[in-house]
């Protein structure tokens, strides 16, 4: 078989492994914190019994990535909070804005919103009984006569300007040690003593486990936070028996019943749909409940096909770039700076950048990680031919042979293990980020790492870091099998010399 | 096998400069390589004898000056169809590694369309007319002599039969035996051939074996040429007799 031949078949069974139909029901997003799961969940089993297919792309995110994921139509519902969105989603609108006020001002970004599901997660201030008695702290204007405090805050807390920057110029607070902490992980940090204030929802089942004092918002900062969905308008037409089944939700989780729910997912380690179905009197549909081995099977192959599909199309590339890149000098001083440009472009960041371009779930997922894999295959092709001694090159060239065909003959063969390591190199490099795409909804390891690290539960991530690890392995084991299947045998007598 | 007078093919320097940076390899040389002929270029490392082979393969340009082939200044234009009708050789052969013998042999052949049975023919022509084992195509240079794979170089320049042979210190890397064997076999197949040859050396004796015409260079300028016996008998200048001069010779065997 001709050499040419075999890098076509390479490709192209790499390429074919990842080809998977996607079906587009009603999709329903939901952050990355348990309520919003089980609110997530509740519409999915609601369109069910209203007999509208439904899917559920769970932990997408943060506040930003799902109401651009609603506008953009990438998913059609999810839940969200009054105060989040008169704080952060729209512009000019009155902080205590009721919710018909919202549905006029809504309405013509194409985007609904039910009545209150009927109960207020507002945001709060939480400090161990233990520690809050201690120090006499009841409000959070107590907060002022103790400097020393180190808050540990989830991150969208820090940022919004409902969160973090708004309480302390409403009540003057001094602390200046203040953290950046996962919520799931905060309550864990300050049961440790880790820090000594931590934000909270204040429907959160933690709140007694680990018996915190909510400090009382003496000055009326926090507005409030009904819950409602937020949903496409364009459903009314495409899906009325889910829109009306979904209104019908108004008024009928008051608080203590979520912060229920939330104890039974968190604390007792209850799966979200078994919940919502006992909420809702009906029988969890266990057709969806799959086990390790099918979870497993599921999430190879998204991360799979992120992997293969994105470091497939950075091949087919990269090594051209590479190959101009080692042509002319300073287009290739070019091309490997801004490869490498993208390569320091934190991963995370990198994910959350492809979202307006791509939306939501594997395509910008693949177009990350397709960035990420440029930079180890352009520069070991640019030094593979680069690297290529001169006698050999000129010899071809005073044979009289054109460009193309030195290049197909000679040179490519010749900077074969250079390239083939670049690519393994990126594989690695991809197996591990790809764990990242759970984020935006692309699925893969990252998920049941993600869901893990939200429910504390260790099996669970390791469920997603244990594969990856393998896969990481795999893959390596794989190129190196490619390399010795394409690498020209003389070459490799001459290594051994 | 033998060249007919048609295919053969001269070359000219005319008032030829060539910088590399700072060095000037060619100060304005003029040399003529007539059709059918064997020059022999010598002179120390760095006198400029081996860029001379480079621009008549249009490897490079001349910075001022011209080269020309048949009377013809070489252009960009033509220069992949000139290097098809000469053969290169150089120094420790430059084959490539990933290929076989045959691989090597057969790269020139396949581009201008030769079937297989015909690249075939032609190489086992070759390795008689070298002395190389048949067996030995199918190995990879890597497992070569260095002999071995000096033949399987000329071989490969001879392949597409061209008009003229260029050698870049094609023995250089040889030990004396192999070397001297392989002297004897290029002489004899450079007379079998009647091409045009340039063969490049820093040895005086090797050079005056191959050529009647011998080119002493330095610096970049052409110091003497002429017949060996131009260069012992008339050295244009004191360099020349102290080229001649560094030969070694065996000690006489003492009484």
């Amino acid at each position: 078989m001709s050499r040419p031949m075999r890098w076509i078949i390479a490709l192209s069974a790499l390429l074919a492994l990842s080809a998977f139909a996607q079906a587009t029901p009603v999709r329903i997003g939901s952050k990355v914190f348990t309520e919003s799961v089980i609110l997530g969940e509740l519409a999915r089993a609601t369109a069910q019994q209203a007999g509208v297919d439904a899917v559920h792309q769970r932990e997408l995110g943060g506040t930003s990535i799902l109401w651009k994921a609603l506008q953009q139509g990438d998913i059609d519902v999810y839940s969200e909070y009054t105060g989040t969105i008169t704080h952060e989603l729209l512009k000019n609108v009155a902080p205590d804005a009721d919710i018909p006020t919202l549905r006029e001002r809504l309405k013509p970004l194409g985007i609904g919103i039910t009545d209150s599901l009927g109960f207020n997660n507002t945001y709060a201030v939480g400090m161990l009984e233990s520690k809050a008695a201690q120090l006499h702290i009841s409000k959070l204007s107590d907060l002022t006569a103790h400097p020393e405090l180190r808050f540990g805050f989830s991150n969208e807390f820090i940022d919004r300007a409902d969160g973090w920057p708004g309480i302390r110029q409403r009540y003057g607070l001094p602390q200046t040690q203040v953290r950046g902490l996962d919520h799931a992980l905060s309550y864990r940090a300050v049961a440790s003593n880790a820090v000594d204030a931590i934000d909270l929802y204040s429907t959160d089942a933690e709140i007694p486990y680990y018996h915190l004092r909510t400090l009382d918002d003496d000055r009326h900062y926090f507005p409030r936070y009904e819950a409602v969905y937020l949903y496409r308008l364009a459903l009314v037409q495409s899906a009325p028996a889910f829109v009306t089944a979904l209104q019908k939700l108004a008024g009928r989780i008051d608080e203590n019943a979520m912060r229920q729910m939330n104890a039974r997912v968190k604390l007792q380690g209850m799966k979200e749909d078994v919940v919502v179905a006992a909420f809702l009197g009906i029988r969890a549909d266990t057709s969806a409940d799959k086990g390790l081995w099918s979870r497993l099977l599921q999430t190879s192959i998204e991360h799979i096909k992120l992997v293969i599909l994105s470091l497939g199309l950075a091949v087919l590339l990269a090594i051209p770039l590479g190959i101009l890149a080692a042509r002319l000098r300073r287009l290739g001083q070019l091309v490997i700076g801004l490869t490498g440009i993208l390569q320091t472009v934190p991963s995370l960041a990198m994910f959350v950048f492809m979202i307006p371009i791509f939306g939501i779930g594997t395509w910008p997922a693949i177009a990350a990680l397709f960035l990420y894999s440029l930079l180890p295959i352009v520069r070991n092709t640019h030094a593979g031919l680069v690297g290529i001694a001169p006698e050999l090159r000129e010899s071809a060239a005073a044979m009289g042979l054109p460009r193309s065909v030195r290049l197909r003959r000679v040179e490519l063969p010749l900077a074969t293990r250079s390239i083939l390591a670049g690519i393994k190199t990126a594989a690695v490099i991809n197996v591990g980020t790809a764990t990242l795409a759970a984020l935006i909804g692309a699925g893969g390891y990252g998920q049941p790492i993600l869901t893990g690290i939200r429910l504390d539960n260790i099996s669970l991530i390791l469920e997603g870091a244990i594969p990856a690890a393998i896969l990481a392995l795999l893959a390596q084991g794989l190129f190196e099998g490619i390399e010795r299947w394409l690498t020209p045998r003389g070459l490799r007598l001459e290594a051994r010399q | 096998m033998a060249a007919t007078e048609a295919q053969r093919i001269g070359f000219t320097l005319d008032q030829a400069s060539k910088r590399y940076g700072n060095v000037l390899a060619l100060d304005n040389i003029s040399l003529d390589f007539a059709a059918g002929t064997t020059t022999a270029l010598i002179g120390s490392s760095g006198s400029g004898k081996s860029t001379v082979l480079r621009l008549l393969l249009g490897l490079d340009y001349p910075d001022t000056g011209s080269i020309k082939i048949d009377g013809r200044v070489l252009d960009h234009a033509h220069v992949l169809e000139l290097r098809r009708r000469i053969g290169y050789v150089i120094q420790e052969g430059g084959l490539f590694p990933h290929l076989t013998v045959l691989g090597n042999l057969a790269l020139l052949p396949r581009y201008l369309g030769w079937h297989n049975e015909k690249i075939r023919q032609r190489a086992e022509e070759l390795a008689v007319l070298t002395h190389l084992p048949v067996d030995v195509m199918t190995r990879y240079p890597a497992e070569l002599s260095g002999g071995q794979r000096q033949r399987v170089a000329l071989m490969r320049g001879l392949m597409a039969d061209p008009d003229a042979l260029l050698l870049d210190e094609p023995l250089g890397a040889l030990d004396p035996i192999v070397r001297h064997e392989l002297q004897d076999e290029l002489k004899r197949i450079f007379e079998q051939l009647g091409k045009t040859v340039i063969i490049v050396t820093h040895d005086l004796a090797e050079a005056a074996w191959f050529a009647e015409r011998l080119v002493l260079m330095r610096h970049g300028v052409v110091v003497q040429d002429g017949s060996l016996d131009d260069l012992r008998e008339r050295p244009a200048d004191p360099f020349v007799t102290r080229f001649v001069e560094a030969q070694r010779r065996l000690p006489e065997v003492r009484a």
